[in-house]
């Protein structure tokens, strides 16, 4: 509990499975937490109004706008970023189907669009296209048209139930 | 975003203290956040709210109690709400998206404040960001706008779709002021008119602090919401009906009705429910319902749209919901 108002808030979080303590601003997001304090720069701070998608990150198993959450909210979190979800291989599948399908060009929204499809991924079942796209629907891609996107999940749902996974 | 100072409240107590010392709530912050950004709102303190314990949804009465931080996936995702309030889940799969969706809460979906383009740009005059200096929607672009609850003063409209539902529903707001006193206000009273004042939205005062949406059993009949909008997933609506109709040998023998995107709150007229009431459906029929409903709408130039929109997309949720034979 933080006892009085402050400008300064101690936060002690989990981030990619590392304990995390710091003193930050009460104004700082956690997108900006993440790339300017850890330098984690995964994710990306694009629209800062929540459209976009590229900041999405994962808090306490959840995929979330890093623009629209205040770092000191992220007190006692567990997080984790593109960096650490690569890491851990969770995503690697998911990533080499990315390349085999050209789903990235720029690759600025991939951080978000993989954090996100994960998500979705975790759900049992093969989800159809239009569940990908209506789960995609808060990440912009400037450069693919989606569908190759929308091919990769699908391809990596697909193995994945193949190989019994999900 | 202008400097603050933040607070965690771990209590309820805490927390209506704090906000009657000038504190702005804190829940997801989706819409607080993105507008302290842009200075259309500027808190000098926060109270995080998001520790307390609001997080339940509990079976009351024959009825649901929704404490105020469930989140908006949780609550779309309930399995009593997916199966004796299909609508509100509905509803909220139809807002935002599912990253939003994930910290967007209850209290905070109610009170999120209108998408008017106006509002939201501090260089454009606008009588709810900043009382008396007028009002720039007016013969502006006015797609977003309302076409009913309107005043001189204000043409905008609430932007919530789960709360569309909530007022189909009948939903009630348990309400904790400072000092620990409990209140229930239907939504129905919950929202105010803007009148001369858009600034003041809702009848909370502002260290109101929204504990809980409760639902009463559900009532019978068939539910749906449909949302008209830009494109097909993740965009405000343009219209939306949230709808129940119960049917009896060919007869309507209750139904309610919703509305979004055309109101300056969510709307609801009882004399389009009773003008079904009783009826055998026909495109007569819901005809009539759309008359009763419009007859009062102010369109805008840039919004005029909306009114055969509507029609059409009331029309449309009655036949689904009355059955092929309806029309
Ligand atoms: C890109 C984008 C697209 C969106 N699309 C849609 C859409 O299609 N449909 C739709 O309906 N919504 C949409 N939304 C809005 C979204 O639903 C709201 O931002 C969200 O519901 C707000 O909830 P919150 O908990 O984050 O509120 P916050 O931002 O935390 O709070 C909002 C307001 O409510 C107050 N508040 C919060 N909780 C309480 C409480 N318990 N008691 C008293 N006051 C409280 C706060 O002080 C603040 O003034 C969209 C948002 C974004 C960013
Ligand atoms: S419609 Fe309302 S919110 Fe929009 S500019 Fe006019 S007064 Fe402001």
């Amino acid at each position: 509990m933080t006892a009085v108002f402050s400008d300064r808030i101690d936060i002690a979080l989990r981030v990619n499975g590392e304990e995390v303590e710091a003193r930050v601003p009460a104004g700082r997001h956690l997108v900006d937490f993440l790339r300017l304090d850890l330098g984690l720069t995964g994710a990306h701070a694009s629209c800062e109004h929540g459209v976009c998608g590229a900041c999405t990150v994962k808090v306490d198993g959840q995929a979330i706008r890093g623009c629209l959450m205040l770092a000191a909210q992220a007190d006692g979190a567990d997080v984790w970023t593109v960096e650490g979800l690569s890491d851990t291989g969770d995503l690697s599948d998911l990533q080499a189907a990315f390349v085999a399908r050209n789903a990235l060009q720029c690759g600025f929204c991939t951080p978000g669009m993989l954090v996100a499809a994960q998500e979705l991924l975790a759900q049992p079942g093969i989800p159809s296209r239009h569940a990908i796209r209506e789960h995609l629907s808060g990440n912009y891609c400037r450069c693919t048209g989606y569908e190759a996107i929308v091919d990769a999940i699908e391809s990596t749902a697909q193995a994945r139930a193949d190989r019994g996974v999900a | 975003m202008k400097p603050f100072d933040y607070i965690r409240a771990d209590s309820t107590t805490h927390a209506t203290r704090a906000a009657g010392q000038g504190a702005n709530f804190i829940a997801g912050g989706t819409n607080l956040l993105d507008l302290m950004k842009l200075e259309v709102m500027a808190p000098h303190k926060l109270v995080d709210i998001n520790r307390l314990d609001l997080h339940q949804i509990t079976e009351v009465d024959g009825g649901l109690r929704i404490g105020a931080l469930v989140s908006n996936s949780d609550l779309a995702a309930d399995m009593t709400v997916r199966k004796q309030y299909p609508v509100l889940s509905e509803a909220l799969l139809a807002g935002a998206s599912g990253q939003l969706r994930n910290k967007a809460t209850t209290g905070g979906n109610l009170l999120q404040r209108t998408r008017c383009y106006y509002f939201y740009d501090t260089a454009m005059p606008c009588n709810k960001r900043e009382p008396g200096t007028g009002c720039q929607a007016m013969e502006g672009a006015t797609r977003l706008h309302a076409i009913l609850g309107t005043s001189d003063a204000c043409i905008a409209s609430h932007p919530s779709d789960m709360a569309v539902a909530m007022r189909l529903l009948d939903a009630v707001v348990e309400i904790e002021s400072a000092g620990g006193a409990v209140r229930s206000v239907p939504l129905s009273e919950f929202y105010r008119l803007p009148g001369q004042t858009p600034h003041i939205e809702t009848v909370l005062e502002p260290s109101d602090l929204i504990i809980a949406v409760t639902l009463p059993a559900p009532a019978k009949g068939a539910q749906t919401y449909r949302k008209v909008r830009d494109r097909a997933s993740y965009a405000f609506a343009m219209v939306s009906v949230a709808a129940r109709v119960q049917m009896d040998e060919g007869t309507i023998t209750d139904a309610a009705l919703a509305f979004g995107g055309i109101g300056s709150q969510p709307w609801r007229n009882p004399a389009v429910e009773k003008a079904l009431i009783g009826q055998k459906p026909s495109p007569e029929l819901f005809a009539k319902a759309a008359d009763i409903l419009l007859a009062d709408a102010k369109p805008q130039k840039d919004n005029a749209f909306k009114v055969p929109l509507t029609r059409r997309t009331l029309i449309a949720t009655l036949k689904e919901l009355c059955g092929k034979d309806a029309a």
